[in-house]
């Protein structure tokens, strides 16, 4: 298994570490320090990509630095009245947000598994936070891939 | 000890409008002794972001869903869940959540499974309420522990299992998923599986009704009128009819079962709960594609 980036890493252990109670409540507070999007995306709602898969709306976008580690910007939009999907997103944020791609790349898709929140939200709430991780690595490949404008 | 039914006209035509309440008339018995407010919803954390006063939360896979067996709960888990959330047998529980009441809905069909007598829903559910600027609150209820009986669960009357499904052919079927779900064409992006069901396309001559359908914009129930105008003008459904309505984990199609039951006043319909997840995943069971229903199989049905 790929290493976990350090931030990443310290998140999974803080839900490791408590109780599945605590780690709803956790999952909680994370959903509510998910930033708003910055102006240039909140006006243009159509540079987001929608993650299907999650059972709120959930939309997506990354920004990568042209040059050097190509550090990864990640952006996320998703209501109030879905507070699951927003904890998932902002778990991301707050683990990913600003890493190379190499290292963003290196996060294993399994990774929303090791939360300890499958049997308190099934299988099938913890797909959209799969689905999440598996867009942004998918865009984040595309986007190191393409020729440099 | 029952509450008072909500008199609202606008419930008067309905079969039985002893089913609903209002957000009126919740927000009137918030603190009603006899009442318990449970707040069932797709979204695990939405009722920790703040809920109605008193509300007790529920949720349909951690609390009703037995984690061992694809099954609900038995008696002594349900009899258990009650006592914990404060609710009796003569309890009036009044049901409501997010997404226009579908996990509200199946919530309430669970509990008819126990036989629960009085059993509402508030019209409307959660977004109305908010949608009133009505208020909401972090404030965890308190909570009497309560003593509740152990009922056996009646799965006859209001649920159907597979082998049922099969030899309901010939009689009324209900599909109360998606357009592109009934006809198995919802495609999705590669690498992305959105389920592991097999195939994709519905019951053979199960008619598509939508369980939205049965909702206005607001999230409440469509009119008496406008009820029969969907699923007695366009989808053939008669007085009488014995009849089962699935969707995808038998959520949605509580939705529908609760507007033929107790809106409609059919007296036979069965919520087929197992629903695609396990009719599109299993061995020789027949399906139809695309949009029209399609004949009962060959060696089915009278």
């Amino acid at each position: 298994m790929s290493e976990l980036p350090k931030e990443l890493a310290e998140i999974v252990d803080d839900f490791q570490a408590v109780t599945e109670r605590e780690r709803l409540e956790l999952l909680l507070e994370f959903s509510e320090e998910l930033p708003a999007l910055p102006q240039r995306f909140a006006d243009h709602p159509d540079l987001l990509e929608q993650v299907v898969e999650c059972q709120s709306p959930l939309f997506l976008t990354i920004e990568v630095e042209p040059e050097g580690q190509r550090n990864v910007s990640l952006f996320f939009s998703a209501p109030p009245e879905a507070p699951t999907t927003r904890g998932f997103a902002s778990i991301l944020h707050q683990g990913l947000n600003g890493l190379p791609a190499e290292a963003l790349l290196a996060v294993p898709d399994d990774m929303p598994n090791t939360l300890g929140l499958t049997r308190a939200l099934t299988p099938l709430r913890l797909r959209g936070m799969t689905a999440m991780l598996g867009r942004i690595k998918r865009q984040v490949t595309e986007r190191i891939q393409a020729p440099a404008v | 000890m029952s509450l008072p039914i909500d008199a609202n006209p606008r419930f008067a035509a309905y079969a039985h409008p002893e089913r609903l309440v209002t957000t009126e008339w919740l927000a009137a018995n918030l603190s009603a002794p006899g009442l318990v407010i449970l707040e069932s919803n797709e979204d695990f954390l939405l009722y920790d972001t703040g809920h109605i006063a008193n509300a007790v939360k529920v949720d349909w896979h951690t609390d009703l869903n037995d984690e061992d067996t694809r099954d609900y709960v038995d008696g002594e888990a349900f009899a258990q869940l009650m006592a914990s959330k404060g609710i009796s047998r003569d309890s009036t529980v009044v049901i409501y959540g997010d997404k226009s009441n579908w996990w509200a809905a199946y919530a309430l069909w669970v509990f008819t499974l126990f036989g629960h007598e009085d059993v509402r829903l508030l019209d409307g559910g959660r977004d109305k309420w908010i949608a009133e600027g009505r208020e909401l609150t972090r404030e965890k209820p308190v909570i009497t522990q309560t003593g509740y009986p152990v009922i056996t669960r009646d799965d006859n009357a209001i649920r159907a299992f597979l082998p049922e499904v099969l030899e309901h052919f010939g009689k009324p079927m209900i599909d109360v998923r998606s357009t592109e779900e009934y006809t198995g064409e919802r495609t999705h992006m590669p690498a992305y599986p959105e389920e592991g069901t097999l195939r994709g396309g519905h019951i053979p001559s199960a008619a598509s009704v939508p369980w939205a359908l049965a909702a206005a914009d607001d999230g409440t129930f469509r009119s008496r009128e406008e009820l029969e105008e969907i699923y007695l003008s366009n989808a053939g459904l008669t007085a009488g009819d014995d009849i089962i309505a699935y969707c995808r984990i038998g959520e949605r199609s509580s939705h529908t079962w609760f507007a033929l039951q107790f809106l409609l006043g059919f007296e036979n319909v069965r919520n087929y709960d197992g629903s695609w997840t396990e009719w599109g995943n299993a061995v020789r069971v027949p399906i139809v594609k695309g949009i029209e229903p399609g004949a009962v199989p060959a060696g089915y049905g009278a």
